[in-house]
C-alpha cells in the first residue's frame, strides 16, 4: 500500500461526529442541512396556508366544533367580494400604505442625501435616527396614544405651541378625520429610518467618477442630480417601497395599539379587520377565504412589482 | 488634500448637519418622553403643560412590578410603619402592596422566547445557508424564494390553523410552542442573511481544508463556521430583535403561561386608565436593551433588515 500524506493527515485529526458522517456524499450532507428548515416552514408555514385554504370552502367555526361542517364551496369568496364594509377596511389600507409611502420616500430620501454629505459624526445621528425602527411597534404604538392625549399629550402641546391651536381643541385617535392621519404620522416616525438606510446605500453605490465625467462636460448640479443620482438610486428606492408594501399591507401590531380600528371603523386596516373576523366573532370559514385573498393579493401585487424592479435593475 | 469636484463644501456639509440632526432630536424626543415618564410621579405625568422638569421618582418602577390594594386607615395603623423604601412609596398613596405583578414572568417569557428561538433560528439556518452557499441542491432558487414568500404572509392570515393546529398538539400558549412558531418566522431572514455571509467566505479556504484530509463536516465547523461569526452574531441579534418586538402572534397565541411583554405591557392599569408612568417604565426596561443591540449592530443594519439584499 503506498503511503498518502493526506490521510496522515485526516487520521491525525480524529473526531467522533464528524467519522460518523465521513461517508457522506455532498449531496447526502446538503439534504441533511437544508431538510429540517424546509420541513419546519412547511409545517408552520404551508401546512396551516393549506388548511386555510380548505377552511375557507366550508362554513367551521372554531367557537362550534361540534357543528357539522358544510362545503359551501364559493359562498365565503362572494360574501367578502360583496361587502361593502370590507371595501371601506380596503379603502383605509390604501390610504395607509400611499400616505406612509409616499412620506417616507420623500423624508428618507432627503435624509439620505444630506447624510450622504458626510458631515462630521454622521455616523452616530444615523444610529440615533434609527432607533425607532427596531422597537417593538405595540409598544411604541400604545405609548403614543400617550403623547396624542388632547391637552397632556405632548404631541398635542407641540402642535397647540407652533400653530397657536388649543391643545385640547383636537384629538388625533378620536376624530374621523384625524385618525387616519395620526396612524400614518407614526407608521412614517418609525419607518423613515428604512427607507433611509436603503437609500443611503444607493447613493453611496454611485461612483465618484460619473459626477467627475459629468462634471468636465459641464452638466449643472440640477442635471446631474436627475440624470445621474436618481436613476441610479432608483433600484434602491423601489426595493424600499416594496418592503414598506409589504410589511404595511399586513400592519396590525402598530395600528390596533394606537387606535384599535377606531373612532368607528375608520382605521380598521384589512389585518385588523381579519382579526375581529377570526378571533373575535369566530367565522372561521369566512375568515380564512378573506385570509386567502389577502395572500393572493399581497403575493400577486409583490411578484408584479419585482418583475418591474427587475426591469429596472437591467436598464 | 487633493481638489475633488464631488467632495460637498464646507457649507453644504454644514447645512446638511443642521437638518439631520434636526430631525434626529425631533425623532428621538418620544423616546425620551418614554424614559422620562418612567421617572415621573402620576401627578406629573399628566400635567398641563407638560413637564420638562420634574422631580424625578421610582414610583412607575414600583407600580410596574407589584400589585398593590387600598387599604383604610385602621388597616394601616394596623400594620406599623413602612418596612422597605418601596412600602414608603406606595404608603403615600394609602396603599399597601399584595405582591409582586407579573411583569416579571412576562419579561422572562420574552427572553426565554426570544433566545430559544434565535438559538434554533442559529443552528437551522446556518446549515441550511452553508448547503444553500456551497452546495448544488435541486429547486435552489425556488426553495429559497419559497423560504422568503413565508414571509409576505400577515401573520393573522396563517393564525386560524396554527391556533388550531397548536390546540391539537397542546401547545397554545406553552413556550415550546411559541418557541417553534418565531423559529419558523425568523428563518427566512436567518437563511439569507447568514447565505449572504457564508457567500463572502472564500470557497479556497475550505478547498484547502478538503486537501489536507478534512471531511466536508469538518470543514464545515471548523473553517467555515469561525469565519462566519460576526455574520451568526449579527443574524442571532436580528432574530432576537424580531421576536422580541413580535405581538401578532403572542396576542392570538397566548394568555397566560407564555405571555411575552409587548401585549402585556398596554394592559398595565393603574386606577382609572393607564397607569402611564408604569407603562412607560415597562417600555423603558423592554426597548433599551433593543437600543444598545441597535448601536453594536449598526454595521450590518441595512444587510439585517433588507434580508441580505442590499449588502455593503
Amino acid at each position: 500500500m503506498s503511503y498518502k500524506p493526506i490521510d496522515a493527515i485526516a487520521h491525525a485529526t480524529p473526531d467522533p461526529i464528524a467519522n460518523k458522517v465521513r461517508g457522506l456524499s455532498d449531496r447526502a450532507i446538503a439534504w441533511i442541512f437544508v431538510a429540517p428548515s424546509i420541513f419546519l416552514l412547511l409545517a408552520v408555514n404551508i401546512f396551516p396556508l393549506i388548511w386555510t385554504i380548505r377552511l375557507s370552502f366550508t362554513n367551521f367555526r372554531v367557537n362550534r366544533p361540534n357543528n357539522d361542517v358544510e362545503w359551501v364551496g364559493l359562498r365565503n369568496y362572494e360574501r367578502i367580494l360583496n361587502d361593502a364594509d370590507i371595501w371601506n377596511t380596503m379603502q383605509a389600507t390604501a390610504h395607509f400604505l400611499l400616505w406612509t409611502i409616499v412620506l417616507q420616500v420623500l423624508i428618507g430620501f432627503a435624509l439620505a442625501y444630506l447624510i450622504n454629505k458626510k458631515f462630521k459624526g454622521n455616523d452616530m445621528w444615523t444610529t440615533i435616527i434609527v432607533f425607532p425602527m427596531m422597537l417593538s411597534p405595540a409598544v411604541v404604538g400604545n405609548f403614543w396614544t400617550f403623547l396624542y392625549q388632547p391637552q397632556i399629550g405632548l404631541f398635542n402641546y407641540v402642535i397647540g405651541f407652533l400653530t397657536g391651536a388649543d391643545p385640547s381643541s383636537f384629538s388625533m385617535i378620536g376624530d374621523t378625520h384625524l385618525a387616519p392621519w395620526a396612524i400614518v404620522i407614526v407608521d412614517t416616525w418609525m419607518w423613515t429610518p428604512f427607507v433611509m438606510l436603503i437609500c443611503l446605500a444607493g447613493l453611496r453605490s454611485i461612483p465618484d467618477s460619473i459626477y467627475e465625467a459629468a462634471e468636465c462636460d459641464r452638466a449643472s448640479k440640477w442635471r446631474q442630480f436627475w440624470t445621474i443620482t436618481i436613476p441610479m438610486a432608483l433600484p434602491f428606492l423601489m426595493l424600499a417601497v416594496l418592503f414598506r408594501g409589504i410589511e404595511n399591507f399586513k400592519m396590525f401590531d402598530l395600528v390596533v395599539q394606537l387606535t384599535g380600528g377606531g373612532p368607528g371603523s375608520i382605521t380598521t386596516l384589512t389585518s385588523i379587520d381579519l382579526k375581529r373576523e377570526a378571533f373575535e366573532k369566530w367565522r372561521t370559514g369566512y375568515s380564512s377565504a378573506y385570509a386567502v385573498i389577502l395572500f393572493v393579493t399581497v403575493f400577486g401585487l409583490a411578484s408584479i412589482y419585482v418583475k418591474a424592479l427587475n426591469k429596472v435593475k437591467e436598464r | 488634500m487633493s481638489f475633488s469636484v464631488t467632495e460637498p463644501s464646507n457649507r453644504q456639509k454644514w447645512f446638511a448637519g443642521v437638518l439631520v440632526v434636526g430631525y434626529a432630536l425631533i425623532t428621538i424626543m418620544p423616546l425620551l418622553w418614554i424614559i422620562a415618564t418612567g421617572f415621573k410621579s402620576p401627578a406629573d405625568a399628566i400635567a398641563y403643560p407638560p413637564k420638562v422638569v420634574f422631580e424625578p421618582t421610582v414610583e412607575g418602577y414600583v407600580n410596574l412590578f407589584t400589585s398593590r390594594t387600598r387599604a383604610t386607615e385602621d388597616m394601616l395603623a394596623e400594620l406599623g410603619e413602612p418596612t422597605t423604601w418601596y412600602d414608603r412609596i406606595v404608603r403615600q398613596y394609602d396603599m399597601v402592596i399584595t405582591g409582586p405583578s407579573r411583569y416579571g414572568e412576562r419579561f422572562l417569557n420574552s427572553v426565554i422566547i426570544g433566545f430559544g428561538s434565535t438559538f434554533l433560528c442559529i443552528v437551522l439556518g446556518t446549515a441550511a445557508a452553508y448547503a444553500f452557499s456551497r452546495f448544488r441542491v435541486p429547486l435552489k432558487d425556488d426553495l429559497l424564494f419559497f423560504i422568503l414568500s413565508t414571509r409576505m404572509m400577515p401573520p393573522i392570515a396563517v393564525a386560524i390553523p396554527i391556533f388550531l393546529m397548536f390546540r391539537q398538539l397542546g401547545l397554545n400558549d406553552t413556550h415550546a410552542g411559541m418557541i417553534l412558531l418565531y423559529t419558523a418566522v425568523n428563518l427566512s431572514l436567518s437563511v439569507w442573511l447568514l447565505k449572504g455571509f457564508i457567500d463572502e467566505i472564500p470557497i479556497e479556504y475550505e478547498e484547502a481544508a478538503l486537501i489536507d484530509g478534512y471531511t466536508r463536516f469538518q470543514a464545515f465547523y471548523k473553517v467555515v463556521l469561525p469565519q462566519a461569526a460576526t455574520g451568526i452574531a449579527s443574524t442571532a441579534i436580528f432574530c432576537l430583535i424580531f421576536a422580541w418586538n413580535e405581538y401578532a402572534f403572542a396576542v392570538l397565541l397566548t394568555s397566560g403561561t407564555a405571555q411575552t411583554a409587548p401585549p402585556f405591557i398596554p394592559t398595565i392599569i393603574g386606577v382609572g386608565g393607564q397607569d402611564w408612568p408604569a407603562v412607560a417604565a415597562g417600555a423603558t426596561i423592554f426597548l433599551v436593551p433593543v437600543m444598545v443591540f441597535t448601536i453594536l449592530l449598526r454595521k450590518h443594519l441595512l444587510r439585517g433588515i433588507t434580508f441580505g439584499a442590499v449588502r455593503k
